[in-house]
């Protein structure tokens, strides 16, 4: 009995050792990962690595960070908001590796107000060379020039749209091309406040549309005054963050969100406003842009990916961080997952606190609030292979595009965009039946149509003969055959045969 | 029995019950009368309709164009994929016999199988060939194949109602109220079956762990 139980013992053992060997090589892999078709996880290789995280030690300053929580680049310049310390930090980027402290901007001259920042939480710099920071406790956007010139200010908008009782604070800025400054201030649920060049205030924007069921309809009829008090009411959402892509377009992003919606597809935690303010976010994946598909509670983390940042890229790429789980989803121009990387953790390449993001070519850039550093991220080969891959078909390089997504796909065999990719490719050469086995592998059905479309017409264009042929012999030869028979059985029952 | 499957007047009877199921459908009142009352229809013709039913049914899965049909192979258990049509049948049947038993239906166990059976000739005889069809059509085509399929199952339903009427000899009122009751039936017995199975599996876990529990400590 004992030696079997030590027989069962070892066997235990061996089962144990041979599981945990293939289970360790899998937490390397489980950094970056993408949804298949059927919404699975496949993991992936990594599409960014770190080049470097840089603390107030690394970048050699006498105060710690305190709560920073603006991040913007421009050029080979990051700009962080340190806001608890109440100035502004300019970084370059001296190599892909190095951040050194350009200069620490703590106050401004002219102005008629204070010459200091309160809390400022956003920066944002121009091309035409002006820094607009948006100082948050003392109620201001300001304007400077490169040389810390006071300019001009944007203040409480003095308009009936805008609750006079509040207090205006600034939270997130974003100046497009002729120098209009989109602002999410605090408290502030109509969209995201617009003010002109000249400093006037032109209302909001883009305001996400207030929606209720019928059923919720129904219960506040029914319930009392008290009740209905107690319920929830309908408010427009509030956006946490936005970011203004290289065609003027205002990507936003929301956390104030419920699985249900997001699942359902109804919440748009990103979207992609237009001039007119409506969301043009393209959502053609297999699943809407929500981050994780998956949120089941533990390890402390609870509830859906909740998109603190947002940062798009030329090509229309963008990506999104989730304060939640420290995670960076990129998606690309039609709203696909290309891949979702990051997490807490100490290490690097993770996060305590992500809270802004910010993008310089194709490195990323990510603040960590309560870590008091910035990671910068610089795409890996497979990551580059990628962007080229979307580049070049974006540029009409189609054939190029399908040879780049063939690379992707031998370094990563899960990955279903880079099947579809070729195939896309394939479509565009007019090689229809290839493409369509591409599309068949990864369950395209759209695309696969646009191919067997064309290969359909081509197929019954070169059969043409044999169609005409086939209806034929269907139709005609049974017809035939009916008139001989009818013409036989006439014969044999004429009179004039029969009196032989 | 296999006496008889050497003479040839066994055949020709299966050949014309089987042939007998296309009348059926496109005459399914005077169709199903026949069937029972006349005597034309036959438990081998039934057999062969519910096999061939099932037979459609599995080359679908891998013959339909991705487009109409996405299977998850990792999950696809090809028993459980036919109990799906089986195990419906088997509580249909007993539900429908049990309760028209009671209530002045004519019908016995075996015809109520049979005319079932007969009933969902349309299946196999539409949905074969829609598997080729779905294969040269594109997505702005769907239409025509999701249209054809609700068609086939409306039809079915249709059927199935219409046998049930006639070899009961029931009135359309009857019938319809107890295609209902036997669905209500069915449900019951599901539950029933649940509960069992659960109460079993309980039973079984206890003596496992009763087995386990002396095991571990010898």
């Amino acid at each position: 009995m004992r030696k079997a139980r030590k027989r069962i013992g070892l066997l235990l053992a061996g089962v144990v050792l041979t599981m945990s060997l293939p289970m360790a090589a899998y937490a390397k892999e489980g950094y970056t990962y993408n949804y298949d078709w059927w919404m699975d996880v496949q993991y992936s290789p990594d599409a960014y690595s770190v080049a470097g995280v840089f603390s107030a030690k690394e970048l050699g300053l006498d105060t710690v960070l305190s709560a920073p929580e603006g991040l913007f680049v421009y050029d080979r310049y990051i700009y962080i908001c340190d806001t608890g310390n109440n100035r502004i930090l300019e970084l370059e980027r001296e190599a892909p590796d190095s951040l050194k402290v350009k200069r620490i901007i703590d106050s401004f001259k002219g102005g008629s107000g204070s010459q200091t920042f309160s809390a400022p939480t956003d920066v944002a710099v121009t091309e035409d060379g002006y820094i607009y920071i948006s100082d948050k406790n003392n109620e201001r956007i300001l304007k400077l020039d490169m040389e810390l010139n006071y300019v001009m200010e944007f203040g409480k908008p003095d308009d009936a749209t805008f609750d006079q009782s509040m207090s205006f604070n600034p939270k997130k800025i974003s100046v497009d091309s002729a120098g209009r400054v989109y602002c999410i201030a605090a408290n502030v649920n109509k969209g995201l406040m617009k003010f002109e060049a000249d400093g006037e205030y032109s209302g909001f924007t883009g305001a996400s549309k207030v929606t209720f069921d019928w059923t919720d309809y129904v219960w506040k009829k029914l319930a009392t005054k008290a009740q209905r008090e107690q319920m929830e009411s309908f408010v427009p959402t509030e956006y946490d963050n936005l970011y203004m892509d290289a065609d003027g377009f205002i990507y936003v992003c929301t956390s104030n969100v419920s699985s249900d919606e997001l699942m359902d597809g109804d919440a748009a935690p990103v979207r992609r406003l237009n001039m007119m303010g409506n969301n043009i976010l393209v959502e053609n994946g297999n699943y809407p842009v929500v981050g994780d598909l998956y949120f089941e509670s533990g390890g402390g983390f609870q509830g859906p990916s909740l998109f603190t940042d947002v940062t798009a890229m030329e090509n229309d790429i963008y990506v999104v961080l989730d304060k939640v789980r420290g995670r960076l989803f990129a998606y690309d121009d039609q709203g696909r997952l290309l891949y979702a990387f990051g997490g807490i953790g100490n290490i690097d390449g993770y996060f305590r606190r992500p809270v802004a993001l910010d993008h310089m070519g194709r490195d990323l850039v990510v603040l960590d609030s309560l870590d008091g550093s910035v990671t910068v991220f610089v795409p890996t080969l497979f990551g580059d292979r990628i962007f080229d891959a979307i580049d070049q078909f974006q540029q009409g390089k189609y054939y190029e595009s399908g040879e780049t997504w063939r690379e992707v796909l031998s370094m990563n065999g899960n990955f279903d965009l880079a099947y579809i990719g070729i195939g896309r490719s394939l479509l565009r050469q007019e090689r229809y039946q290839e493409a369509m086995e591409y599309f068949t592998l990864k369950w395209d059905g759209d695309n696969y149509s646009k191919a067997f479309k064309q290969y359909r017409k081509e197929w019954v264009e070169e059969h043409i003969l044999w169609l005409i042929a086939g209806f034929f012999l269907v139709l005609c030869v049974p017809l035939a055959i009916g008139k001989v028979k009818a013409i036989k059985h006439e014969i044999d029952i004429a009179d004039i045969f029969r009196q032989c | 029995m296999l006496a008889s499957l050497k003479k040839k007047e066994t055949y020709s009877r299966y050949f014309a019950s089987l042939k007998f199921s296309l009348y059926c459908i496109t005459h399914p009142l005077d169709g199903f009368w026949d069937l029972t009352h006349e005597k034309r229809g036959s438990l081998a013709a039934a057999n062969t309709i519910l096999f061939l039913t099932l037979l459609v049914r599995i080359l679908k899965l891998p013959y339909t164009s991705f487009m109409f049909m996405m299977v998850y192979w990792e999950g696809i258990n090809i028993f459980l994929y036919l109990a799906s049509v089986v195990f419906p049948l088997a509580l249909w049947c007993v539900g429908n016999w049990g309760l028209t038993t009671l209530f002045d239906g004519k019908g016995t166990l075996k015809q109520v199988y049979m005319a079932t059976c007969y009933g969902l000739t349309p299946y196999p005889l539409l949905q074969l060939p829609m598997i080729f069809l779905s294969n040269v059509i594109t997505a702005e085509e769907a239409e025509f194949y999701v249209v054809l399929g609700s068609f086939s199952m409306l039809w079915v339903g249709v059927l199935i109602v219409a046998a049930m009427m006639e070899i009961h000899e029931y009135k359309m009122g009857k019938t319809v109220l107890f295609t209902i009751a036997t669905v209500f039936a069915m449900l019951v017995m599901v539950f029933i079956l649940l509960l069992f199975f659960s109460m079993i599996s309980q039973g079984v876990s206890y003596f496992i762990s009763l087995y386990r529990e002396i095991i571990f400590r010898l």
